[in-house]
């Protein structure tokens, strides 16, 4: 990354109050640590991707950005400019530029508005564009996406799974956002159509040179799209660096055990795996309490006595690749 | 390891009517494939092309609305649809177990993991007492609940989502079926859990030796678990045979597509995309059903149903161009095996 960095994220925390969400009266037991102190960067034109397994906060990292919630503590920069303290239309044009695309596209499209309209709002809210212009311009991002712009006069309900993440596309790119937030946005659809999905974000960052924050569990597409790519686990970042650099070649234990645990692509590949998969047993404990240290030693295969003792920070381990872990250089090559 | 026929399902049909029949929709086509003790077979395909509706027709757990109106499921050479309906439960609990997508479905949030792994074990292989408590503290160790005699005594909302799925193979195995129907079982797990459970599905059908009917729509784990491979669309069969065959040259245009429009770990080689979608099955084209989408489509593709070609040693795949295209090397550059 040479420019500039478009979003900077310095030692993000979000805690959550325990027993709170299901029935509103827990006792303060302790706090959840959904994000506990991430910093990453993403420039612009570039994809940054983010995994790990459920509950470890990535979800909680797109709320944070899209000021869907406030942080705990920690600093978002967008483009130079403290994202906090975003008032008025300085706010509004963060909205603009910072566009979401989740997981289920139907949830988040107004069943009973029609495509143009969908699409057009944000026009709406963002521009002042007229009518005409708006319908102009829904045409153009539908053909933008793969649709046609007579497509506009329908209702999200007649369109399949895959046409329906396309309009959200559509409509998160209408007002010319500069950075779209995708938090598993390919991951509900099927094989073709996610392959469809894909080559189009891919296409649209070659052509508008948008930046990607993606969110995936599926670690083969998350290394297809990201240049590069964070692995979280309960609440922190163990591992940061090139997404092929870390797909191939992970250092941090854990992100081992998690590309171990990836499906082979072909059957010999399954074979080849078995041999050096790095056992990890267990399941993630909750964020509730996270374990003391490195909150990755009740399952570390190589733990040690200072593992859960002092909590590792991310050291460089290469040009552009980062992990935390006390026993980095014997972690080389486990693979 | 492998050996004999347990399942034999021939010439497969199932339709759903809707509407007083007016609409009526062909979910299963002509499906056919055999299974053999300790064998694995993958069932593919996107969603709605049919292979819940095959499972159900196999297990004869149709809804209201639909029926098998084709073709015979053998097991160990009974016909199932000769036997009366308490003969058939008792085939599904004893001799054909079935794990599902939500775990949730096949536990009784109401009762503990005992009496729920129980239960097959008392009713379909009559033990009881101490050899029947054994016998569950043995079907939990085996998948893998830490202090099965504590967690026993629990319920399922207890459980995390892989402990679910893991009791819900415990309930499958527990009267020791001879073949085990998972449908989609991981759809909704972790990787990492992901696979611990389909490595311990793996070394259980060793032990036992149980044939595993595994449906899914991710290809990585067809090329994990399964020693053959029937990849459907649209209801029918396009391509069968052995996973190392199939993935190493596929000869459906269809299979093939699929197989290359996966990301492949650590590459940023572009994925072959299939524009289009999958066909409305109330209302298939008179041809070959992938026609519409096909790089490869010929006039005679629109004419007519493709028959199941032979192409290879116990390998059949549904496409007029098969031969030709697989000589012409288009429709079959394989998965780039040769690649790192
Ligand atoms: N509103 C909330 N109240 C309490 N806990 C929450 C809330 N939102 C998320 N969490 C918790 O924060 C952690 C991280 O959640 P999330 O960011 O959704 O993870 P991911 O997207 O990686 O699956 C989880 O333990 C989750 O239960
Ligand atoms: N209860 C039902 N009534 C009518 N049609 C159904 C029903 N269940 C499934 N279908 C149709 O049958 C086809 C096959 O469905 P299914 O067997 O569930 O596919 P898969 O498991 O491959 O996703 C789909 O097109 C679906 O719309
Ligand atoms: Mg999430
Ligand atoms: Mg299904």
């Amino acid at each position: 990354m040479t420019a500039e960095p478009l979003l900077e994220v310095t030692d993000l925390v979000r805690h959550y109050p325990a027993g709170k969400g299901l029935l509103g009266m827990g006792s303060s037991k302790g706090v959840v640590k959904a994000v506990d102190g991430v910093t990453f960067a993403i420039g612009p034109g570039e994809t940054f991707g983010l995994v790990g397994e459920s509950g470890c906060g990535k979800t909680t990292i797109a709320k944070l950005i899209l000021r869907i919630e406030p942080p705990t503590s920690g600093r978002i920069m967008f483009d130079g400019r403290d994202v906090a303290r975003l008032t008025g239309k300085e706010l509004l044009a963060y909205r603009r530029s910072v566009q979401a695309v989740f997981q289920d596209p139907f949830g988040s499209l107004s069943p009973r508005m029609r495509v143009a309209d969908i699409v057009g709002e944000i026009l709406e809210i963002h521009t002042s564009m007229t009518p005409a212009a708006i319908a102009t311009r829904v045409g153009e991002v539908l053909d933008l996406v793969g649709l046609r712009p007579d497509q506009a006069r329908l209702f999200p309900h007649e369109f399949s799974g895959g046409q329906r993440q396309r309009i959200a596309i559509a409509r998160a790119l209408a007002a010319d956002a500069r950075m779209l937030v995708l938090d598993e946005a390919v991951s509900a659809l099927d094989v073709s159509i996610r392959a469809q999905v894909i080559t189009l974000l891919e296409q649209l960052q070659a052509d508008l040179g948008v930046s990607y924050l993606y969110i995936g569990h599926d670690l083969a597409t998350v290394s297809h799209l990201a240049d590069r790519v964070g692995v979280m686990y309960l609440g922190r970042l163990c591992e940061v660096g090139d997404s092929v650099t870390v797909s191939t070649d992970p250092r941090h234990p854990y992100t081992q055990a998690l590309f171990a645990s990836a499906l082979p692509h072909l059957p010999d590949d399954a074979d080849a795996a078995r041999e050096v998969a790095v056992p990890v047993t267990g399941e993630v404990p909750s964020a509730l309490n996270p374990p003391s240290g490195c909150r990755f030693h009740p399952r570390c295969p190589l733990a040690e006595a200072r593992c859960s003792a002092e909590e590792p920070v991310l050291v460089q381990v290469d040009e552009a690749h980062h992990a935390a872990c006390h026993l980095l250089p014997l972690t080389v090559g486990r693979r | 390891m492998t050996g004999d026929v347990l399942l034999d399902v021939q010439d497969l049909e199932t339709e759903y009517r809707a509407f007083g029949g007016s609409r009526v929709i062909k979910a299963v086509d002509g499906v056919s494939f055999t299974l053999e003790a300790g064998q694995t077979i993958g069932l593919v395909g996107e969603s709605g092309c049919g292979k819940t509706t095959t499972c159900l027709s196999i297990m004869r757990l149709l809804p209201a609305g639909a029926r098998v109106t084709g073709g015979r499921v053998l097991l160990e050479g009974r016909d199932l649809a000769q036997l009366s309906d308490r003969e058939m439960q008792h085939v599904r609990g004893n001799e054909i177990g079935m794990i599902l997508q939500d775990p949730m479905a096949s536990l009784n949030p109401l009762f503990t993991l005992y009496d729920q792994v129980r239960e097959p074990a008392y009713h379909h292989r009559g033990l009881r007492g101490g050899a029947l408590r054994e016998r569950v503290l043995s079907l939990l160790g085996s998948v893998r609940i830490p202090s099965p005699e504590v967690r026993m005594r629990e319920y399922p909302h207890q459980m995390s989502g892989g402990m679910r799925q893991r009791i819900a193979g415990a309930i499958a195995l527990s009267a020791a079926p001879k073949v085990i129907i998972a449908d989609e079982p991981t759809t909704s797990l972790d990787v990492t859990i992901q696979a611990q459970y389909l490595d311990l599905l793996k070394s259980l059908q060793r032990d036992t030796g149980v044939g595993l009917i595994f449906v899914t729509h991710d290809l990585g784990i067809v090329a994990k678990m399964c020693d053959d491979v029937m990849v459907m669309y649209a209801g029918r069969t396009v391509e069968h045979g052995p996973v190392r065959q199939v993935f190493g040259q596929a000869r459906h245009p269809y299979a093939d597509a699929l197989l290359r429009s996966v990301p492949k770990m650590g590459s940023k080689e572009p994925l072959f995309r299939i524009d289009g979608q999958p066909p409305n099955l109330a209302d298939l084209p008179p041809g070959c059903a992938f026609e519409p989408r096909c790089p490869h489509a010929i006039t005679e593709c629109a004419q007519a149903v493709p028959p199941l070609l032979e192409v290879g040693p116990g390998h059949t795949s549904a496409c007029i161009r098969s031969v030709e295209l697989a000589a012409a090397g288009a429709a079959a550059p394989g998965a780039d095996g040769g690649e790192a």
